[in-house]
């Protein structure tokens, strides 16, 4: 019962999309205010039944319904109660049941929040939100229904891929999606523009938010499932340059050039045509994103299942959504025309930089990514893009990206003072010569590169921290001041340097983790014991341990430095019985400056195990960089020009009348 | 600087962009790209360069996987059911790595004709057959169909 009242929820909120994806863009264009006003209560109904159908969904996973097909193929009594309910999106259709309730979200925020935007702007941006609920309602109902009955139903489930059992997943696709969604908000509002004709500092404004929330979450989702792979796959990696890696990660690069674009818009009311391109294809590559995830032209731990009727679909509806935004802005785009042009030395010019090193840096990505598929269509061969591509192509670019972002972000906006910042930057550019300089020292074999890296890395940081020692005067006034003054500085600031200074962060653990990492691959017999960079590893043996739903084969090793004991580390092999499957389960040992790693592998029959351990120098400062990232977000988030409703102007006023 | 000078800065920028990073991938490209290649295709083809990294696809050929005295080196043939090719590999197999399954190998091949792997993969779940391994099979004629349909899940 539960679950046809799901079924009938999906479809009732198809209908309800449909009426909002029409009836006020009609209303929009007549200035009909009854048929604009549709719009708020459809948009609320959809989510409301969205929201009821992924309850009834939760509920048959939650105790366990094996009559419904999705929980039988996908959960099992056994499981934890926390993998039954990350179950939910742990498979194809409750996964695209889960985009969708995160679309209606946005929608409904918009009809809840949105009640300062200019009525037509509003009813048109909730109805391009209402088409595609629309077009992803019929997906989910004519291809992918959740809710299907079995008939004998079967006394125990199947079971979760258990790859897919852990925590770090359980929350990664809640956060991508959110991201990818939240780029849906970007799209109906450039869609919405260009329908109206008119993209103002406001309009930025409105968008900037929006895209902010949608940043955030996924630099958060795609931080989760980075580590995820680092510590469930047993490789010691931590990003792999994977099509589905690459296909969260484009409309991130595109997401972020869209941060700083809008930013030019919104202060120099410039840049528009290219802001709201961007809106566009950000929120396209999160769909070709979903669509190559989904349609299983890609193979990999995400590909749920290959279903030709579903890529088709997915395709279609990617087709129409870009192919229809792209062809709305190539008629309508020309109409944008105004804001000034700008000196190439400015903030606003430093801003055009990082779009076009963006904007590149995401089409090398997705050429990489995209051309085995393109070679395959027209039979060229099977071929695969791997690491060293991306390595040689997109990191060249982004070493120029690196080195201007301090200087971009101390640039006056309108006309900058190129060697002035740099006079200001100059303890930033001793800085990064001092750390590349020790790194050439304590290396020995002097890596350049690397040392380089490292260098930009505290370059980032250094100018980062001087920027915010500037605007607050520190040391130049009493402390007193400083504190003032740094109160008082806008959120957006702090949300910036914070930002910019995770990056540098990220870039030293990156550097550090990829140029002095130390592996070991060896036999080990108990009581044997392994040097490794420092440390010293000694197998003390493995026997049989239980879990809930699988029993573990767990190795105890004690990691010690200099006879000083630090840790036990217990590494385990999980066999899944009702998944007849495996899991490698690493046991790592965190410092601030390292990881040490340890992966149990096979019995050698002889007593002796196959371990594989590794150093990796520096690598949790690659997630405390993208924690920061995100705070930087959601810092700037607060900021109070963003703040919906704050009485702005009211406040410009007051400023420049003590001014 | 007049409004035409500024916009031909920003167009020069932009095309000198594009053409870095052209030159950029068509170099990549020439060296970082890995060929697929099925056991028939190794054995009866002439032309395939020796000195590149290549993935060879196939089933593990039932009873080949031997270890070596060090514990830590695997050996075993990849088979597309017409050809096999010996594969050596040090490291630990993945959970996944079964005698009869499908797998992906990724290294270079040696003079003696045996393939010396530095990646194997197979990090699908039992039931999942890699679509190249998939297609290196229906190459050879040897495909099946049914069970293992690169539909994860579906025979169980």
């Amino acid at each position: 019962m539960i679950a046809e009242i799901g079924h009938y929820a999906i479809a009732l909120a198809l209908m309800l999309a449909a009426v909002q994806g029409t009836l006020p863009l009609i209303g929009a264009h007549r200035s009909d205010a009854a048929l604009m006003g549709v719009a708020g209560p459809a948009a609320r109904g959809q989510f409301l039944f969205v929201a009821l159908a992924f309850g009834a969904l939760t509920y048959a996973y939650v105790v366990s319904d094996f009559s419904v097909a999705l929980v039988a193929d996908n959960s099992h009594t056994l499981k934890p109660m926390l993998y039954k309910i990350a179950g939910v999106w742990g498979n194809h259709e409750g996964s695209m049941l889960l985009w969708i309730l995160i679309l209606a979200l946005f929608g409904l925020m918009v009809a809840e929040f949105g009640r300062n935007l200019p009525a037509g702007l509003r009813a048109r941006v909730l109805a391009v939100q209402g088409l595609i609920g629309t077009g992803f309602l019929a997906f989910l109902l004519f291809t992918s229904n959740p809710f299907l009955r079995l008939d004998p139903a079967p006394f125990e489930g199947q079971g979760l891929n258990p790859l897919l059992q852990d925590p770090g997943l359980a929350f990664h696709p809640p956060f991508l999606y959110l991201g990818y969604v939240g780029f849906s908000m970007a799209f109906s509002f450039a869609v919405a523009a260009l329908i109206e004709g008119r993209v103002d500092p406001a309009w930025a404004r409105w968008v900037r938010p929006w895209t902010l929330v949608a940043w955030t979450a996924l630099t958060i989702g795609i931080a989760l499932g980075s580590w995820w792979a680092y510590y469930e796959l047993g490789w010691g990696g931590w990003w792999f340059w994977d099509p589905v890696e690459n296909a969260s990660f484009l409309p991130w690069l595109v997401g972020t050039a869209l941060l700083h674009s809008a930013l030019v818009v919104e202060r120099r009311d410039t840049l528009k045509s290219w802001t709201v391109l961007l809106a566009i294809i950000a929120f396209g590559m999160s769909l070709l994103g979903t669509f190559l995830v989904r349609s299983g032209v890609l193979t990999s731990v995400h590909t749920f299942a290959t279903d030709p009727e579903r890529g088709v679909f997915i395709l279609g509806l990617l087709i129409v959504v870009i192919g229809g935004g792209l062809a709305l802005y190539a008629v309508r785009a020309p109409a944008l025309k105004g804001g000034g042009l700008f000196a190439p030395v400015s903030r606003e010019g430093a801003l055009v930089l990082n779009n076009l090193l963006l904007a590149t840096a995401a089409a090398v990505v997705l050429l990489g990514t995209l051309y085995p598929l393109m070679l395959d269509a027209v039979d060229g061969g099977k071929v695969s893009v791997g690491a060293p591509f991306f390595n040689a192509t997109f990191v060249p670019l982004m070493v120029p990206l690196l080195i201007a972002c301090p200087i971009g972000a101390m640039m006056a906006w309108k006309r900058g003072d190129l060697t002035g910042v740099l006079g200001r930057l100059k303890i930033a550019v001793l800085a990064a010569l001092g750390v590349a300089l020790c790194t050439v020292v304590i290396d020995g074999d002097t890596d350049i590169v690397a040392a380089l890296a490292m260098g930009i890395a505290a370059w980032l940081v250094a100018g980062a921290a001087l920027d915010l020692a500037e605007r607050t005067g520190l040391f130049r006034m009493p402390f007193g001041d400083t504190l003032r003054r740094a109160a008082n500085l806008p959120r957006s600031a702090w949300g910036t340097a914070i930002a910019h200074s995770a990056l540098g962060i990220m870039v030293a653990g990156i550097t550090a983790s990829s140029s002095w990492q130390t592996e070991r691959i060896q036999i080990v017999r108990p009581g044997d014991v392994v040097e490794l960079a420092g440390y010293e590893v000694t197998f003390r043996g493995a026997g049989n341990v239980p879990g809930p739903n699988y029993t573990a084969l767990r190795g105890t090793f004690d990691l010690t430095a200099g006879g000083r004991k630090i840790a036990t580390l217990y590494p385990e092999k999980r066999s899944y019985p009702a998944e007849k499957s495996n899991t490698t389960e690493a046991a790592i040992h965190t410092t601030p400056l390292a990881d040490v790693y340890v992966v149990l592998g096979d019995a050698d029959g002889k007593g002796g195990w196959a371990t594989r351990m590794y150093h990796n120098p520096l690598v949790p400062w690659i997630w405390a960089g993208a924690i920061f990232m995100a705070v930087g977000g959601m810092v700037s988030l607060s900021d109070r020009r963003l703040r919906v409703g704050a009485p702005k102007r009211a406040a410009r006023k007051a400023a420049e009348a003590a001014a | 600087m007049t409004r035409k000078r500024r916009r031909l800065t920003v167009v020069f920028l932009g095309g000198l962009m594009l053409a870095t990073a052209a030159a950029l991938v068509l170099t990549a490209f020439e060296d970082n790209i890995v060929f697929f290649h099925t056991p028939t295709d190794i054995a009866t083809r002439a032309d395939l360069p020796k000195d590149r990294r290549l993935r060879i696809g196939g089933l593990v050929r039932e009873e080949s996987w031997t270890k070596a005295a060090d514990g830590l080196t695997h050996k075993f043939a990849v088979t597309d059911l017409t050809h096999d090719i010996r594969v050596a590999y040090k490291g630990i197999i993945p959970d996944l790595f079964r005698e009869g399954q499908g797998v992906v190998v990724e290294g270079r091949l040696l003079p003696d004709g045996s393939f010396r792997a530095d990646e194997v993969l197979a990090k699908h779940d039992e039931n999942y057959m890699p679509p190249e391994v998939a297609a290196a099979l229906k190459k050879s004629g040897q495909w099946q169909g049914g069970a293992g349909d690169g539909k994860p899940g579906a025979a169980e």
